[in-house]
């Protein structure tokens, strides 16, 4: 039994150690928006928070992570994070969707961290989450659209 | 089981009118509201003419309902894997409809090939590919829409008591000058009890209020953004198991023995069988069964397999390249004498490698079967009738009984139109090795998905052209060597006198008037399974044919834009896109400081694109590709916006693929199996896009793929200028060594 808290709700799963954490959020706990990609680390479509920091959940294993804070798309909340969003859907940045959770997770945590970021910032912290829409002309459109909009 | 359709693939267009004519708006009440679709007139014609409340309901389907709440939801025959078709669909429904778009929802519908088969594919077949969905839906959709107002508006009418001709619908809601007004909720019952119309009158396009407008937004990006879009992968059903396969390590090998002692033995591991596609380790959840995946032992039977690898494969392309072609596609003139006669020749040669199309949701399907003996079946269902006539046969039930839920998935790129179902069928072997007991989701890991085959097949050309003394094109010869994607598959008629079509298209239809032109093609029998990959033949033609253009520019000493134009005609949807391009990208002005510019252009799926590439050159003896204009001509632009969207998302695919993307054979076994050794695009190599979409009254034609073919060639132009090298083979870091 291990104890972890997702979203700010405490649950107890039965898991061994060495589970990921991707699959304790989606097949224990249920929740669906953070997603399998690769399962190595590589593509960056299941980025969840850890005590407020980007990982990638499919190399975070529960055993790691008891006592600690997980936050997933589903729990996102907070100026940044929901201008992102919302700067999403204005300017249609999904074509499948599938990776759009991560990638929102990861630019979400670079405007925190960097309010104003250039385009060379956005490649460089955007670089770990892939598209293979190729949606990367309007991610980057996202965030400086959401850099805008939050300085307003 | 799967109709052969060479007949229906030849003659589309007689087709289409005929199945058009066969089919009647037909409406009927649910429990919540009214819908609207089609009955097939040879199925119920008094039905379908006369009556508006049916009971046959098999001989009806719908296109849109409409619940009492005046929630709209569109039934679409075409699949929607990130392209947009969905919203393309939604929009034609809107516009006749007047729907709040706020409103509209859309669902994947299949079960019903005469409803939803695709006029493209002669109405034979569902299924989406070939960027068909919007030419396919643009009457049908309309119209549909068009006859649910005028149902509503006759429910109005009556309820009112006012002339039908009064009432306006605007944004969802009915008003009549009197003043009552109403949301479509209020009338969807009573107008499922009123006449059907036989023609609907479609609006006029300067009455178009959602089709060709820019700012109208995708209905479904909110969810997207949100988490809350539901794919197969987040299916989930009461007492449901997950499974994991072991796939063959070669192409053609078989299970031989497997040991599932250790895995069984681990806690959460419910079950291990074989089925004809492999070993699948049945779970409690996905992780129980990698784990129990981790320690199965099976004995392969190889003898079957394919065994070869890229250096050979390649080799043996290259030799027969060099050899007269098995087949003709084209033969113009006399290009023996032509070339004869030339003041110059010049010749080369390409190669491009098999490709994954890698979507970011690996493959998977759910299979439940019922107490009432029917088969549900949720996943990727591009080719859907296929898929339901295949899991009935393995399952021992009708088609009929095979109840898909057409999912939206994270991308496809072609890899879910596949003929003998794939995953989809797996997950019914699994559920039916089980007896049955449970539900079952096939999930794919990463590896199973890259090394799963259905690839882009690989391909040499050889190519030569002959100038004369003016720098005129007068000779032209390409011979295509590669695998045939339809052989040995229900569109195997496509194959006339030895040649498959997707081998050659973009190869023997040049647009350029060159008086003495043969394409020739030699198809390979080679053990890895092939697939169409977004723009199919086009992935590899244009790049040969317009990276060779340049070739043959340069050695008649004429700017590539000039020289192309010089071939076209003047008013040619291909000289007015190029043209346009140049322009918009300022071709005739001096490249900006440490810039150099390419072009190419090219038709597929009835569109025509036109990029510059601008690229500069790294400090590794690379390039980077800084900026593309575009231009295209897709007819009509349904969505412009999600025009734009199509084309950007094209050239970073296209791009992906050219710059770093191969998948390689070791005596046949593939050597990648995930992201750090096949390596799509990322956002550090995106370059910027500029998008131009030429104005055009004509019917909609494809846009999910035509951005991808003339991509390559124009970077690799422009890698030219940057670096004095030509590329020639794929991917560019073979042709630069670094």
């Amino acid at each position: 039994m291990v104890t972890v808290t997702i979203n700010g709700t405490q649950h107890t799963v039965e898991a061994e150690a060495d589970m990921p954490l991707l699959w304790v959020i989606r097949d224990l706990v249920g929740l669906t928006g953070t997603k399998f990609g690769c399962g190595m680390a590589q593509c960056g479509a299941c980025t969840v928070f850890l005590d407020g920091t980007p990982v990638r959940s499919c190399q975070t294993f529960i055993g790691d992570v008891a006592g600690a804070q997980v936050t997933t798309i589903e729990g996102i909340n907070g100026k940044v994070a929901e201008t992102v969003q919302a700067v999403w859907a204005d300017l249609d940045v999904p074509q499948c969707g599938y990776c759009q959770s991560g990638q929102i997770m990861s630019a979400t945590d670079l405007l925190t961290t960097n309010p104003k970021p250039t385009d060379a910032d956005i490649d460089a912290a955007m670089a770990g989450n892939l598209c293979r829409c190729a949606t990367y002309q309007r991610i980057r459109a996202g965030i400086h659209e959401t850099a805008k909009r939050l300085e307003a | 089981m799967i109709p052969n359709l060479m007949e229906s693939i030849i003659v589309p267009a007689v087709k289409a009118q005929a199945s058009r004519r066969q089919f009647l708006i037909g409406a009927f009440a649910t429990s919540t509201g009214l819908a609207v679709g089609y009955h097939l007139l040879s199925a119920s014609p008094a039905a379908a003419s006369e009556t508006a409340t049916v009971s046959d309901t098999h001989a009806f389907s719908p296109y849109v309902t409409i619940d009492v709440d005046g929630k709209v939801t569109v039934l679409s025959s075409q699949f929607e894997m990130g392209q947009g078709s969905y919203n393309g669909i939604a929009t034609l429904v809107a516009e006749e409809l007047e729907a709040d778009w706020s409103t509209i929802d859309v669902k994947g519908a299949a079960g019903d090939v005469k409803a939803y088969g695709n006029v493209a594919f002669g109405g034979a077949l569902q299924g989406t590919g070939g960027s068909t969905s919007m030419l396919t839906s643009w009457d049908r959709y309309r119209r549909a829409g068009a006859a649910t107002r005028v149902m509503l508006v006759a429910a109005a009418s009556a309820e009112w008591g006012v002339p039908a001709a009064e009432i306006t619908v605007e944004n969802g809601i009915l008003s009549h000058p009197s003043g009552k007004s109403g949301g479509f909720g209020m009338f969807a019952a009573k107008a499922a009890t009123m006449p059907v119309p036989v023609e609907v009158t479609l609006k006029q396009p300067n009455e178009w209020k959602r089709i060709g407008n820019a700012g109208l937004k995708r209905f479904d990006s909110a969810r997207k953004a949100n988490g809350t879009e539901q794919y197969t992968i987040d299916v989930k059903l009461p007492g449901m198991l997950t499974a994991v396969m072991i796939h063959p390590p070669l192409f053609g090998a078989k299970v031989k023995s497997f040991d599932a002692s250790a895995a069984r033995a681990i806690k959460g591991v419910v079950d291990v069988v074989e089925i004809p596609r492999g070993i699948a380790i049945v779970g409690e959840n996905m992780w129980v069964a990698l784990k129990g995946r981790e320690v199965v032992t099976v004995e392969w039977d190889e003898s079957a397999a394919e065994k070869r690898g890229t250096p050979a494969l390649m080799s043996m392309y290259r030799d027969l390249a060099a050899k007269p072609p098995a087949a003709i596609a084209r033969k113009d003139g006399d290009v023996e004498s032509a070339f004869a006669a030339a003041a110059k020749v010049i010749e080369a040669s390409f190669e491009f490698p098999y490709l994954a199309h890698a979507p970011m949701e690996p493959l998977n399907s759910v299979s439940r079967m019922n107490a009432d003996g029917t088969l549900e079946i949720w996943g990727g269902h591009q080719f859907p009738d296929t898929y339901q006539a295949l899991a009935g046969e393995i399952a021992g039930i009708a088609p009929g009984k095979v109840i898909l839920h057409v999912m939206k998935t994270g991308g496809s790129f072609g890899r879910r139109a596949v003929f003998d179902g794939d995953v989809v069928v797996e997950s019914v072997h699994v559920a039916k090795a089980l007896g049955f007991r449970a539900p079952v989701k096939v999930q794919w890991t990463r590896e199973n998905d890259m090394r799963g085959g259905r690839y882009r097949p690989a391909y040499a050309h050889s190519l030569k052209a002959g100038i004369d003394e003016n720098g005129k094109l007068v000779a032209w010869s390409n011979h295509v060597v590669g695998q045939s994607i339809v052989s040995n598959t229900a569109f195997a008629g496509m194959v006339q006198n030895g040649v498959d079509p997707t081998s050659i298209e973009g190869a023997n239809n040049l647009p350029y008037a060159i008086p003495n032109q043969v394409v020739g093609l030699t198809t390979t029998e080679v053990g890895v399974p092939v697939l169409w990959w977004r723009s199919v033949g086009s992935t590899h033609t244009a790049f040969a044919a317009e990276a060779f253009l340049d070739e043959v520019a340069e050695a008649a000493g004429k700017d590539p834009v000039e020289f192309r134009l010089s071939m076209l005609e003047p008013e040619s949807r291909h000289a007015i896109v190029l043209k346009l391009a140049a322009e918009k990208a300022g071709w005739d002005k001096p490249v900006p400081e440490g810039r150099f510019r390419g072009v190419a252009v090219a038709e597929s799926f009835g569109s025509v694109v036109a990029h510059i590439a601008e690229v500069s050159r790294t400090e590794d003896g690379h390039i980077k590709v800084e900026r593309i204009v575009s231009a295209v001509d897709c007819g009509l632009a349904i969505n412009p916006d999600q025009v734009r969207s199509q084309v950007e998302g094209g050239i970073g695919f296209g791009l992906g693929a050219i710059l770093g993307e191969e998948i390689t054979l070791t005596d046949g076994q593939v050597d990648q199996g995930n992201f750090d050794l096949y390596t799509p695009l990322r956002i550090d190599a995106m370059p910027m896009v500029e998008v131009h979409i030429l104005a055009s009254a004509n019917s909609p034609s494809g846009i999910g793929e035509p951005g991808v073919p003339p991509v390559g060639p124009a970077v690799a132009n422009a890698a030219y200028k940057a670096l004095g090298k030509r590329i020639r083979i794929m991917p560019f870091a073979k042709s630069l060594n670094v």
